[in-house]
């Protein structure tokens, strides 16, 4: 009798048992969650996911947790949608219902911008393959591989890092738990784009680029243009790297349903409930991922290390190609939209809206920023679709 | 020095790739807006 009440009672203890004994990487990882709720709710962090990301870091990390066991409620919500993609593409159809492509269409050579604001991705892969031989932990041959996972972060777009990191993570070639080191630095970088770009932006501009005003954009697209934009794009994507096409035929399906208006019920479930029931359980299994013992290895600083890069210079890119413009049109393009060539919408687009007006107070960036934002989100996807089948065809793809 | 190739491979395939597959939209969408102005179209904007 006595021996079942120790039993009994030492059953009770063991969580605090473990976390005096054993318990140090937990306790640190309680407290990182602790902090992501204070900057989800105090702060309004991305607090979306922050908050599901910092919940799920939470559960995972109390002593003796099965959450992420077998058959584990997290491990259940890791393999039903972060282990085959599903959340990441689904809530890529809810971001192509919610965006607004018209400033783009608009002005089509706004897409450029999209484009040379994904240089940090390139840049810090380069980066990354150099360094990473020196840090202890990685496996040498998968150098690669983790490179191209942190450099994703430079896709400025959480989705897409998960994505990419998580094949290489299905594959055995990172682990698991880099999946989630990732998508919190991707989502936490893209939470202070408005602390990162603005000194970048002074920096790398004169005063009199930065006063320069830009005739307004009318915005007036045809029914046709917009119906075709989303189709257009597929195809391309699907002939020049098919390996993104879930990528982006997910965001372009999204963005079809609206514009076509055909399917407003599809259209309202994929804005509101489906993006919202799979950034909650994307957001969950992710934190899960973020286990004391797997997550506090110097990899983890390095990610968000050079994940701050990436964003740098996808800023850099931007506002270079921004540059150029200036100069090439004699003085009539003003160079800080390029800063909005990321994919942070409309975050980087409301940016410069107040940057350009703080210099000149007649000067109404937004829909020409919006051009260049939304240009971000099609460049993001499509240097992962490229990235991709890069990768694919030089066999780094294979298990 | 492999991984500086691989480095430099995908900086210049994919950054020019990108950059070309995106001035190649533009292109397309730059057509089919001058195709289909939105006066022609009289159709409600979206």
């Amino acid at each position: 009798m006595l021996q079942s009440l120790l039993d009994g009672l030492g059953a009770l203890t063991a969580g605090l048992h473990f976390l005096a004994t054993n318990g140090g990487p937990n306790l640190v990882m309680l407290a990182v969650a602790m902090v992501m709720f204070y900057l989800a709710i105090a702060k309004g962090v991305e607090p979306l996911l922050l908050l599901p990301i910092a919940f799920g870091c939470f559960l995972v990390n109390l002593p003796l947790s099965e959450v992420m066991q077998t058959e584990g409620v997290l491990k259940t919500m890791y393999d039903i949608g972060i282990g085959n993609e599903l959340f990441p593409l689904l809530i890529f159809v809810g971001i192509g219902s919610m965006t607004d492509f018209k400033p783009l269409l608009a002005e089509p050579k706004l897409l450029l911008f999209g484009a040379a604001g994904q240089l940090g991705i390139f840049a810090t892969l380069l980066l990354a393959l150099l360094v990473l031989p020196f840090v202890p932990g990685v496996d040498p041959a998968n150098i690669k591989q983790t490179a191209v996972s942190i450099a994703a972060i430079g896709a400025c777009d959480g989705p897409t890092v998960i994505y990419v990191s998580n094949m290489f993570a299905g594959l055995g070639k990172i682990d698991t738990a880099m999946v989630g080191a990732l998508a919190v630095a991707a989502y936490s970088y893209m939470a202070l784009v408005p602390i990162i770009q603005p000194p970048i932006m002074r920096l790398m501009t004169t005063r009199k680029e930065r006063e320069v005003k830009m005739p307004s954009v009318e915005g007036k697209v045809s029914q046709t243009a917009l119906i075709a934009f989303p189709i257009i794009v597929t195809l391309i994507t699907g002939l020049i790297a098919p390996k993104g096409l879930p990528l982006m035929g997910m965001i372009m399906l999204g963005n079809f349903m609206k514009v076509t208006n055909a399917v407003p019920r599809l259209t309202k479930a994929s804005e509101n409930e489906i993006a919202s029931v799979s950034t909650l359980m994307l957001g969950l299994a992710i934190g899960g991922t973020m286990e004391g013992g797997q997550f506090l290895k110097l990899q983890t600083l390095l990610v968000f290390s050079l994940g701050f890069v990436a964003i740098t210079i996808d800023t850099v890119g931007g506002l270079l190609l921004g540059k150029i413009w200036y100069w090439l049109s004699g003085g009539k393009v003003n160079p800080l939209i390029g800063a909005a060539g990321i994919s942070a919408y409309p975050m980087a687009a409301r940016l410069v809206q107040n940057e350009g007006q703080h210099w000149n107070k007649h000067n109404f960036l937004l829909m020409h920023a919006m051009g260049a934002n939304t240009g971000g989100q099609v460049g993001s996807v499509m240097a992962a679709a490229i990235m991709l089948a890069v990768l694919g065809g030089l066999g780094l793809l294979t298990p | 020095m492999e991984n500086l190739a691989f480095g430099l491979t995908m900086l210049l395939v994919g950054m020019g790739g990108t950059l070309l597959t995106l001035f190649l939209v533009a292109a397309l969408i730059r057509g089919l807006t001058s195709a289909f102005p939105p006066a022609e179209d009289n159709e409600p904007q979206e």
